[in-house]
């Protein structure tokens, strides 16, 4: 006992380092972000008109404060543009979440029960393709369905269709990269839950007559539930501001937040928009991120 | 009594069908790497014709080049950061700005990477820092780091505390208990830390355009550009090298992983 906390005076002095980094690399920036949100757009490198400038002093801050103005802000929740991306990104990360649900499920009941030696061997084999590039995966998707591209091909070959299907630049396309690319953030924490399970409390409610479906409705399935709520935080969270595969596989005619945020960003150099964006985004998702950090924190810190 | 048969067909025809979902585009993408035509789709032989024209292709060598670089050694910080993080939060008990430090780690886990790339570049403004190699690894040493700090601290979860504590009770004090036993029994989850930092670091292309500066575009920073234009034999090439790169990575550290499974079972999370 009074070794553990001989041992806790130097652990605490690790943390120093990291602290100060992330404090000054994660939360400092959130300011800024907040800070330029609230600034006027100005025609100029930066394109923004700084607020306030702490160096002049309080009399300065006062009047940078009345300068303040929720104009950006007003703006985002006047135009029907930004209020169709927020929420087609809700829309969007539902579906999807679902949809990863339904998929990644059966596939980490399957791992959970097959023998111990190969299961090491499945969640190895769904990392592995967690490690390889994002981008390399939807582009490999890409190939696949363009419009030459081998599905048509096999459809086709199959008398499925008659003449090529349109993939890309659907959302079909889109709904395809997210469960493609969010699968393995899915089926970990569920076989996670799922392969701790006493498989006597499914056999016992077999043995008393239920069946199959019931065994699972009933006794699985609940027992399962915080890995499902891992699971889901995991894929909802970074799906909503997603950016990378809606920009390639979806069409352009009805945008995710993501995608204006960076529109704003980079094409119309409109700084404090895209920041009042970053900011709304955060509110909506401030929530969900609580829910995460609480189901971590319990994962990792009160031991297995 | 009825273990062996829990596999129901079901439980397999998911399974195959799954990892057929996950692998079959990568192995596709590769398989055409290698083919002679010019069109993609159309099946032209073997050949090696597109890796040669990645060779000669001097901005996506300069930006391979970039990318190594700044995964290199963002991981590197990172796995420094990392790993001092899940020593304070799993051995530190508690401590003033605990509850903010393990939010501040846990939260770019899942941050959308717009949010984030957004907040530093308008730090690195601010700063007047100019935009370059530099930025772009603080940026992924920001992300990274995060992980690191979670593989490391389940590692530290697992460990038998008691092994510190018969050290400690030997005579040794805090610090080289740490660095006699701790630090051995986590190495494996340290070396696996940075592999995971360089891939996502390798990986990343929002953070990146947010961060970099003109003329220093990241490896995934060019092939978006190309991408967006069209699907070209030569990115197939160039993807292929990276899957085999990582795939270098992922056999080195579950080498490290399976060096250590004989002082305890440590399944290795993401």
């Amino acid at each position: 006992m009074s070794s553990r906390r001989i041992f806790a005076r130097p652990a605490r002095f690790a943390a120093i380092a990291p602290y100060v980094w992330m404090v000054l690399f994660f939360l400092v920036p959130f300011g800024f972000v907040l800070k330029i949100s609230l600034s006027q757009t100005a025609i100029a490198q930066p394109p923004y008109e700084p607020v306030f400038d702490l160096a002049a002093g309080w009399g300065a801050i006062k009047a940078a404060f009345a300068a303040l103005s929720l104009d950006n802000f007003r703006l985002l929740a006047s135009d029907d543009i930004y209020l169709f991306a927020y929420e087609r990104s809700l829309a969007v990360a539902v579906t999807a979440t679902v949809l990863l649900l339904l998929i990644g499920y059966p596939i980490a009941y399957g791992m959970a029960r097959l023998p111990k030696r190969w299961q090491a061997v499945a969640m190895v084999l769904v990392i592995v393709p967690f490690w390889t590039s994002f981008l390399i995966r939807i582009y490999a998707w890409i190939n696949i369905l363009q419009h030459d591209g081998l599905l048509n091909r096999i459809l086709l070959a199959l008398h499925l269709v008659s003449q090529p299907v349109v993939w890309l630049s659907t959302d079909s396309a889109m709904y395809i990269g997210i469960v493609y690319s969010y699968l393995p953030f899915m089926i970990l924490p569920l076989y996670a839950t799922l392969a701790k399970m006493e498989p006597m409390l499914e056999e016992a409610a077999s043995d008393l007559g239920a069946p199959r479906w019931q065994v699972f409705w009933l006794v699985t399935f609940p027992l399962s539930l915080p890995g499902v709520g891992a699971g889901v935080l995991l894929c909802f969270i970074p799906i909503v501001g997603e950016f990378v595969i809606p920009d390639l596989l979806a069409g352009s005619n009805s945008l995710m937040i993501g995608q204006t945020l960076w529109l704003e960003f980079f094409t119309n150099k409109d700084w404090p928009v895209a920041s009042a964006a970053a900011i709304v985004l955060l509110v909506v998702l401030l929530l969900p991120l609580l829910l995460y950090e609480r189901l971590q924190k319990r994962q990792l810190e009160q031991g297995r | 009594m009825r273990k062996v048969s829990r596999l129901s067909r079901f439980n397999v025809a998911s399974l195959a069908l799954g990892l057929a979902f996950l692998y079959l585009p990568i192995l596709i993408l590769v398989i055409y790497s290698f083919n002679a035509s010019r069109l993609v789709t159309v099946w032209g032989g073997w050949s090696l014709r597109w890796y040669h024209e990645f060779f000669n292709d001097r901005a996506m060598i300069e930006a391979a080049w970039m990318s190594l670089r700044v995964a290199v050694s963002s991981a590197t910080i990172a796995t420094l950061l990392g790993t001092l993080s899940a020593v304070a939060l799993s051995r530190g008990e508690r401590f003033r700005g605990r509850t903010l430090f393990s939010g501040m780690l846990y939260a770019p886990l899942v941050m959308p990477e717009v949010i984030t790339g957004l907040s530093l570049l308008l730090l690195f403004v601010a700063l007047n820092a100019e935009r370059g190699f530099w930025t772009v690894t603080i940026a992924h040493t920001t992300l990274t780091m995060c992980f690191v700090a979670v593989v490391v601290q389940s590692r530290l979860g697992s460990l038998d505390r008691s092994l510190e504590e018969a050290a400690m009770d030997l005579g040794c004090d805090p610090m080289r208990a740490f660095v006699a036993v701790t630090l051995p029994l986590i190495a494996p989850a340290i070396v696996a830390g940075w592999m995971l930092a360089f891939t996502l670091s390798l990986d990343d292309l929002v953070i990146a355009s947010f961060t970099t500066g003109p003329g220093s575009a990241t490896l995934p920073i060019r092939i978006y550009s190309e991408v967006r234009l069209g699907v070209k034999p030569e990115i197939n090439a160039i993807c292929t090298l990276v899957i085999a790169l990582i795939a270098v990575v992922i056999v080195i550290a579950s080498l490290a992983s399976k060096l250590s499974s004989a002082q305890g079972e440590s399944a290795a999370p993401l």
